[in-house]
């Protein structure tokens, strides 16, 4: 549960708490990205790639490290657990009762 | 080397593991007298079983599986004490994928979830957080668990409720943090280690410092590795030719996402919000010092222990036996391999866990019954 997956941030959402929006191997959804924010304007973050855990961007990395990281991801399965996760937790938001 | 040829740089595999073979022969080391190197996360246990790493290696080699699964350090008293949380009327107990499996004294999370407790599976402690804004006359608690590398995102999710006033958000908090028990581990007179791969995502956080005490206080060589199979395999080169040399320092092999200093931002959000704890229990290990994290008061609100009353924070820490002949310590400690566990393949499968090792892709037991495969299982049958 410690390895980052690779995405693509692609829109700030909420400059103020720091959020955004990334691309996850296909999947878009709201990450945190003050850890590699480093008092740049938010906007230039857009089309950075970077390693994201648990909905934070914690690393920057280059496109081509990006791909690699998600290689082996896949391989370890661990790819399709994290886009797993993300459905569920998205799936748990919604009302019940 | 059979699995070479999944590599993406096969040539270059195989030139690593020449010359792997070549340094561990220098350093005279053969299957009856090993140079036992532990690999600290449980990221890099995975990938060394999926990639077949300790089987293209020398027998020379022996790969010790350290603590770095998170949940399968965790003890049941502290999944009895989520269990608990989960069943109190108001609450919405949510948590990560993997800990809802972990076996306590009586269920898991899981099975309380079958039983009408209001448990759910989230990605991020943000879903958690945006459940609470939309439930705002239900308690929504995260389980917070896991190393440096999830840490600061409990933290920084626990200062955005602070800056937007979300007060029935708390985090039950149960980070543990990697260098304690590496120095436990150290200071055990039936451990002996020679050398440590030393995690890549924790790292990235924590920086190189914290690993410092490994190559000055205790004289072992330790690098900080990335997960392609090629990083560990460069890895393991680089613990050799330390020993080797007679060297002991602290090397990054995964400089390219890894800086030396760690990510400031995290450092500062998880100083800001938690303190050390004065010692903390881990599965198979015990109670260890310094080795957990707990909201400072200053965040009490946010403290499911405090609102609560429950766990580290009532004093109700409660050690509780781990399963009938079960070797999990002795796995963890690594002093015997997974097939050495009476329960292996037989009452604890991961599909039935009875002990956490086996719950989590990361954890030693699962690896070696997935990658270790039907032989292990046969084995131990
Ligand atoms: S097989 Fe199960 S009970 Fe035995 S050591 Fe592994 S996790 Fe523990």
């Amino acid at each position: 549960m410690c390895l980052g997956i690779p995405g693509q941030i692609i829109a700030i959402t909420d400059a103020d708490l720091m959020m955004a929006v990334a691309e996850i191997s296909g999947v878009r959804r709201e990450v945190n990205v003050a850890c590699i924010a480093e008092g740049a304007p938010l906007e230039t973050l857009v089309g950075t790639w970077t390693l994201i855990h648990v909905g934070f961007a914690m690393s920057r990395i280059d496109e081509d490290e990006a791909a690699k990281t998600l290689d082996v991801l896949r391989e370890l399965g661990e790819a399709q657990e994290v886009l797993d996760a993300m459905a569920e937790g998205a799936e748990s938001l919604r009302p019940r009762r | 080397m059979k699995y070479v040829e999944e590599f993406r740089d096969p040539a270059a595999a195989r030139g690593v593991l020449a010359e792997i073979s070549r340094v561990t022969d220098q350093i005279g080391a053969t299957a009856d007298a090993p140079v036992r190197i532990m690999e600290i996360c449980g990221g890099h246990t995975h990938a060394i079983f999926r990639y077949g790493l300790d089987k293209l290696t020398p027998d020379g080699i022996e790969f010790i599986h350290g603590p770095g699964c998170p949940v399968c350090v965790l003890p049941r008293s502290r999944v009895d004490e989520c269990i608990d949380l989960a069943e109190q009327p108001d609450v919405i107990f949510t948590s990560f994928g993997d800990a809802m499996r972990v076996p306590g004294s009586y269920k898991s999370l899981l099975q309380a979830k079958a039983q009408g407790a209001d448990v759910r599976m989230v990605y991020s402690p943000l879903d958690a957080l945006e459940l609470a804004r939309r439930n705002p006359d239900r308690e929504v608690v995260f389980f917070g668990l896991g190393f440096e590398s999830t840490t600061p995102s409990t933290a920084l999710t626990i200062q955005q409720a602070r800056r937007t006033n979300v007060l029935n958000f708390s985090v039950f908090c149960n980070h543990i943090t990697v260098p304690p028990p590496i120095k436990a581990l150290l200071d055990d007179p039936h451990m002996c280690l020679d050398g440590f791969v030393g995690p890549g995502h924790v790292s990235m956080v924590i920086g190189l410092r914290p690993y410092d005490f490994i190559a000055q206080d205790y004289g072992k060589p330790i690098v900080v590795a990335g997960f392609e199979p090629l990083d560990l395999l460069q890895s393991v080169l680089m613990v050799l030719r330390q020993i080797r040399d007679g060297r002991a320092e602290v090397e990054n092999q995964y400089a390219r996402v890894v800086p030396a200093e760690g990510n400031p931002v995290s450092l500062a959000a998880i100083a800001d919000v938690y303190e050390t704890r004065p010692s903390f229990e881990w599965r198979g290990l015990g109670e260890i010092d310094a080795s957990g994290l707990r909201i400072r008061p200053d965040y009490a609100t946010f403290d499911a222990e405090q609102k609560f009353q429950i766990g580290y924070g009532a004093g109700q820490a409660r050690a509780v036996a781990e399963p009938d002949g079960c070797a999990c310590g002795e796995v963890m400690t690594g002093r015997v391999k997974p097939v050495a566990c009476p329960h292996f393949g037989k009452g604890c499968t991961p599909e039935l866990p009875l002990g956490a090792l086996m719950v989590s892709s990361e954890g030693a037991c699962a690896a070696y019954y997935q990658y270790g495969g039907a032989r292990a299982v046969e084995v131990a049958k």
